[in-house]
């Protein structure tokens, strides 16, 4: 039976899995370095030290997180080689450079200046602190600036002509690194990254909040949350819809799945539910609001849209998926939005650190940026299908010459490891969260003293 | 689109920047994997605490030479990448596998009450693993690769084989030997008083395994024959000569209790030893198929990556040497952060 077993899809099924599990935790360190920076910043102008107490309670999570982001990613930079060795052979030389640029100015620098965030408390100044934990944060935002240009560019892919061999050979690097989908996708990416930790801080703010715990630090994290969900929720709205129309030049095929539309149709009507049946090439049970997509995607309510009937079945990205993963994205953000008007409403009143509905409310969001996260990368990822690059080289054409049941027992083998790893590392954060943060003044000196695995060199002389 | 290509000799600079960044990841990360294979075998929870401590800051940092490495050889040689990768595909997976178990354990042994042990187990186990799994890809590179046209074909277990068993042991007690001797810089009492003899006593292993490696794979293949025992002869005499003398260095400055020389005799060893084989395989990137300029991008990438390494390396290097001159020292037995 296992020799049946077919190697593309089991490629892509592996690949979506590791990839899927890697960003879940980039996408929050992203956004915690570069909150934690303004947290120190904020501790080191203020000298309020429930900022410093903030500040080391989430560097401890941001830690588990890191470790995870960074031991995942690892084999992702192995998997290209290993599943998709005909991709790297014939796109090296276009997407290969970025990545390598990727870990020149971010890996590097984030790796290196972790260990001093962590552990130099006592052994570098305060601003010296202060900068470890801004190149940090900087190491982030240029990681994600690389890997979005890679995968920009296999979305949109240009700048570059195919030799003889099918080997893909840039021609403007301006063009390989900008390509049309680019600035859209960093951006909305970036901004979902800070979305997603705005969240789960303010998330386990309301929770503490609601435990009549740690009130002082509770209401910075959900406060400066809750600045997140009023200002960058709709902003992201905005880019949203800014990238689907940049997906509408670009890709329509993509769009008419995320839309669920078969026909090419004038006034197009917007799908709330549906069941896209592919083999029938068809929707069934439909709510719709009608002319809405075409009002959002046109901006006019009889703009055209095309359908999918429109390209052969194998040129399709598959519906559903797609289809469904658009709606929990936007229905999160929805709710992100809707967090955020709540909050101003709360804040008017001067009720947002008593309403115990809103901080339920809050808690249960926690998750919710992660799944507003991974849904969004299902519908751009699975919607670039049939293709790796798109348009230009097929999924198909693009995996190693491995057999599949080799595939499908790394798989399992991922599988295993990565749940086993999920839940401990769930659980070890679950338990700092539950454990709380450490505001005994002098137990808390005390302990930030000790906070080094190295004994100090200056204490040893003396 | 600029292009260095007719003034200087891309894919050799590449094929140096790369071997640069694999002997890197080896010496750094190899004390890192050597030490945890020593792990369990420390005398007590407290030095386990204190040898964790002493590389907890910088075994991230170690790792990304290996993200270079495969990063980089993915973007400067893509078709030796293609071939190598589904050829080592078993090893590969298994040495991730490994690195996984490694790195969570820096998390989560310290976050643990009840389930220490578990974690202990993983970064041993994970240490181990990854450090035998770098032996066998490295062997079974250089017993040489099936290739048809721009593919991998030989078979899924054509790296397991004994060569490649006994380069698996050499490496981990290379790194075994880096361990010991970075524990004798890095640490004092009952555990450097242990860790210079395992120092001792893995020493003997190194030499009989280089002595192995260096014996046998002249007879791999008829040109790295020549190449030694022929023409070249007295050139390339000083490689095992020095590697003796270093050996020598490493023994003397172990009996006579020094802290850092032992350790910095064991990085030259290495890189002796890795100087040793970059003589044999070159110019193959897959030996005896594929050479550097067979594989290598175009010169247009290996441009722009080539100014992104002059301007990023030094920077990297510095700011990394600065970490470890912040952590400098002994290390204590206390954690958390």
């Amino acid at each position: 039976m296992l020799t049946e077993l077919d190697p593309v899809l089991l490629a892509r099924i592996q690949f979506a899995f590791t990839v899927s599990f890697h960003i879940v935790f980039p996408a929050f360190t992203i956004g915690l370095a570069s909150w934690l920076a303004v947290v120190e910043g904020l501790w080191l102008k203020t000298g309020n030290d429930t900022y410093k107490q903030v500040y080391k309670f989430w560097v401890k999570i941001f830690a588990v997180c890191f470790g995870m982001g960074v031991v995942s990613g690892v084999v992702l930079s192995y998997q290209f080689g290993t599943n998709w060795s005909v991709f790297s052979d014939k796109v090296g030389p276009v997407i290969g450079p970025l990545l390598g640029y990727e870990v020149l100015t971010a890996f590097f620098l984030e790796a290196s200046f972790l260990g001093v965030m962590l552990f130099g408390w006592s052994r570098v100044s305060n601003k010296m602190h202060f900068i470890s934990t801004l190149m940090v944060a900087i190491g982030t935002l240029f990681s994600a600036f690389w890997i979005l240009a890679a995968n920009s560019w296999m979305q949109t892919p240009q700048g570059f002509e195919i030799n003889a061999d099918g080997i893909f050979h840039p021609t403007s690097w301006m063009e390989v690194i900008f390509t049309p989908s680019f600035p859209y996708r960093f951006v909305h990416m970036v901004l979902a990254a800070y979305l997603t930790t705005a969240f789960t801080v303010g998330g386990v703010g309301a929770w503490y909040l609601l435990k009549k715990r740690h009130i002082p630090h509770a209401r910075i994290m959900l406060g400066m949350a809750m600045i997140m969900a009023v200002f960058v929720a709709p902003t992201q709205l905005v880019v949203g819809d800014l990238h689907g129309l940049n997906t509408l030049e670009h890709q329509p095929a993509k769009v008419a799945a995320m839309e669920g539309i078969w026909e090419t149709e004038r006034g197009a009507d917007l799908r709330l539910f549906a069941i896209p049946d592919e083999d029938a090439e068809m929707n069934h049970y439909e709510v719709v609001i009608p002319n809405a997509a075409s009002l959002i995607l046109t901006h006019h309510a009889d703009g055209e849209i095309k359908g999918l009937k429109e390209w052969a079945k194998e040129d399709r990205p598959p519906v559903a998926i797609v289809f469904w993963s658009f709606r929990i994205m936007v229905g999160l953000g929805m709710a992100m939005i809707l967090t955020g008007i709540l909050a101003v409403i709360l804040h008017l009143r001067k009720k947002l650190f008593d309403s115990r509905l809103f901080h339920m409310w809050c808690a249960a969001l926690t998750p919710a940026g992660f799944i507003a996260l991974l849904a969004g990368w299902f519908v751009t990822e699975v919607g670039r299908q049939p293709y790796t690059a798109y348009g230009v080289l097929r999924t198909s054409e693009s995996v190693s010459p491995v057999l599949g049941e080799h595939v499908a027992l790394s798989l399992l083998a991922f599988i295993v490891v990565y749940t086993v790893l999920f839940g401990a590392a769930t659980y070890y954060i679950l338990k700092l969260i539950g454990r709380g943060i450490e505001t005994d003044k002098e137990g808390f000196e005390e302990h930030s003293k000790v906070a080094t695995p190295f004994k100090n060199p200056k204490e040893q002389e003396a | 689109m600029f292009s260095f290509e007719n003034l200087i000799d891309l894919p050799l600079i590449w094929g140096a920047i790369i071997a640069t960044a694999v002997l890197l990841y080896v010496l750094l990360d190899g004390f890192d994997l050597g030490l945890g294979a020593l792990f369990p075998f420390a005398p007590s929870d407290k030095c386990r605490d204190k040898m964790m401590n002493s590389i907890a800051p910088f075994w991230d940092g170690n790792e990304t030479w290996l993200v270079l490495g495969g990063g980089g050889l993915f973007a400067a040689f893509p078709l030796a990448y293609a071939i190598v990768m589904p050829a080592m595909y078993i090893p590969v997976i298994l040495m991730l596998l490994c690195l996984i178990f490694r790195g969570v354990a820096f998390e989560f042994r310290f976050k643990s009450d009840k389930s220490r042990i578990l974690w202990d187990y993983a970064f041993h186990f994970g240490s181990l693993g990854a450090a035998m799994m770098q032996g066998m890809i490295l062997g079974g590179i250089v017993q040489g690769v099936t290739v048809d046209g721009r593919s991998f074909s030989g078979g899924a277990f054509d790296w397991l084989t004994a060569f490649s068993f006994m380069t698996g042991l050499g490496v981990v007690c290379g790194y075994v030997l880096l361990g010991a001797t970075w524990l004798i810089m890095k640490t004092d009492g009952d555990t450097q008083i242990w860790a210079r003899r395992v120092a001792k006593y893995i020493s003997l292993f190194v030499v009989i395994f280089m002595g192995l490696v260096s014996l046998w794979v002249p007879y791999l293949d008829n040109d790295i024959n020549l190449r030694w025992f022929g023409d070249y002869f007295y050139f390339l005499l000083p490689i095992p000569v020095i590697t003796a003398l270093l050996f020598g260095g490493l023994i003397y400055s172990l009996k006579k209790e020094k802290e850092v020389m032992p350790f910095v005799c064991s990085l030259l060893i290495f890189f002796m030893g890795f100087l040793g084989l970059a003589v044999s395989l070159w110019p193959y990137t897959v030996p005896y198929e594929v050479t550097i300029w067979d594989s290598a991008s175009a010169p247009e990438s290996l441009s722009l990556m080539l100014v992104g390494v002059v301007i990023m390396l030094p920077i990297i290097l510095a700011y990394t040497a600065y970490c470890y001159y912040i952590f400098r020292g002994k290390v204590s037995d206390e954690h958390h952060y």
